[in-house]
């Protein structure tokens, strides 16, 4: 595994321990997940036990240790959204996608997740892709956004 | 280095500044039931079974004994229908996950708690963190830490360094209150047989074909 990256991130930071999350939130960012070479080297630079860096990962959504998905979709079934319609925005965003929630496909080109709000509800049923928000869905609308997505 | 006085359940107790309520009461020789503290580690506040009532400046709040630092002119009392109460009533939780736990059973005779009050999840890991911070804070090996959160926090034993660290070791297992830690090391032990990247670094292994 080439590390270059991940030594680049663990500099930017000065090697400190406490930036340990944010290593993390960028390495994540940067690989779409944490794989154990990563881990090892944060824990030997930063002179954080390995013990604790796995605390921390698992304990954050916001972190993988398993590979995701190019694109990350977050549907919203919150309340607000619930009551327009997201199940059926989830059904079809499943169906193209031949995933469930929490899993990533093959070809690592989506990575699914339910959110219990995205905090618009007023746009809703909303879904979230890569961080961009889509409001006011219609499953078919989800169907035609999602073709978009390489 | 300057003395406090406070006032626990009606005694007159001077303990050195710095010093928590279940230190003080300690040394006055006055029993706080206590799971996931121990003289060696920093305190961790996780079973709340040290509860007590703190009065001061004409207010009461409940506390944990063990991180709450004594002060000047603070009143506590140990013992009361409400903390009773709440001991009983963790009790009886933890014991739906360790259900054989001795030391749970011994506060529970104390507090009358019913074992059977909730029904039985057994994880046995009352995830106290005796195991995870005597490893860190005394062994400074950090082979067992915690995963995940919330209803599925564990605890785990990295067995890399499982195999290197444990075998001469093992000081953590009569720390445990519960069977929870000795369950995870003969897991662990399993996994490192299995595999044979592990199996090179087994510290057992080497010295048996040296
Ligand atoms: S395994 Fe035992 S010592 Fe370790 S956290 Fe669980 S109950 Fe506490
Ligand atoms: S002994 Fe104080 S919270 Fe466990």
């Amino acid at each position: 595994m080439d590390t270059t990256n991940i030594s680049a991130i663990i500099d930017k930071y000065n090697g400190e321990a406490s930036a340990l999350i944010q290593i993390l939130l960028d390495i994540q960012n940067d690989l779409h997940w944490l794989p154990r070479e990563a881990l090892e080297l944060v824990s030997e630079r930063l002179g954080v036990p390995m013990s604790r860096i796995q605390h921390t990962a698992t304990f954050y959504k916001a972190f993988s240790l398993v590979p995701k998905g190019r694109h990350e979709i977050n549907v919203c079934v919150g309340t607000a959204c619930h009551v327009r319609g997201a199940n059926r925005v989830l059904e079809v965003v499943q169906n193209i996608t031949g995933i469930q929630p929490g899993e990533t496909d093959a070809d690592l080109k989506f990575s699914l997740e339910t959110v219990n709000c995205l905090g618009c509800c007023a746009l809703g049923p909303v879904m979230e892709i890569d961080e961009q928000h889509l409001g006011k869905l219609a499953p078919a609308m989800a169907a035609d956004l999602l073709k978009g997505y390489q | 280095m300057s003395e406090i006085r406070l006032k626990i359940d009606g005694k007159e107790v001077t303990v050195e500044a710095g010093k928590t309520i279940l230190d003080a009461a300690r040394k006055a020789g006055i029993d706080i039931p206590t799971v996931c503290h121990h003289e060696k580690l920093e305190s961790f506040g996780g079973c709340r079974l040290c509860t007590v009532e703190a009065e001061s400046g004409g207010r009461t709040n409940l506390v944990a004994a063990c991180i709450y630092p004594a002060a000047n002119d603070l009143v506590v009392w140990t013992r009361s229908p409400q903390i009773d109460k709440i001991r009983k009533v963790l009790t009886e939780q933890l014991l739906a996950y360790a259900p054989e736990s001795e030391v749970l059973k011994a506060i529970a005779e104390d507090y009358h708690a019913d074992k059977d009050r909730f029904p039985k999840e057994p994880s046995f890991c009352i995830l106290c963190g005796l195991c995870v911070r005597y490893c860190a804070e005394v062994k400074k090996k950090n082979v067992v830490g915690f995963l995940d959160r919330g209803p599925c926090r564990e605890i785990n034993f990295i067995p890399e360094l499982a195999a290197v660290e444990c075998w001469d070791c093992k000081e953590c297992f009569p720390l445990c209150p519960t069977s929870a830690l000795q369950a995870a090391f003969v897991l662990t032990e399993a996994l490192i047989s299995l595999s044979p990247s592990l199996q090179k670094i087994d510290t057992r292994a080497k010295t048996a074909s040296a």
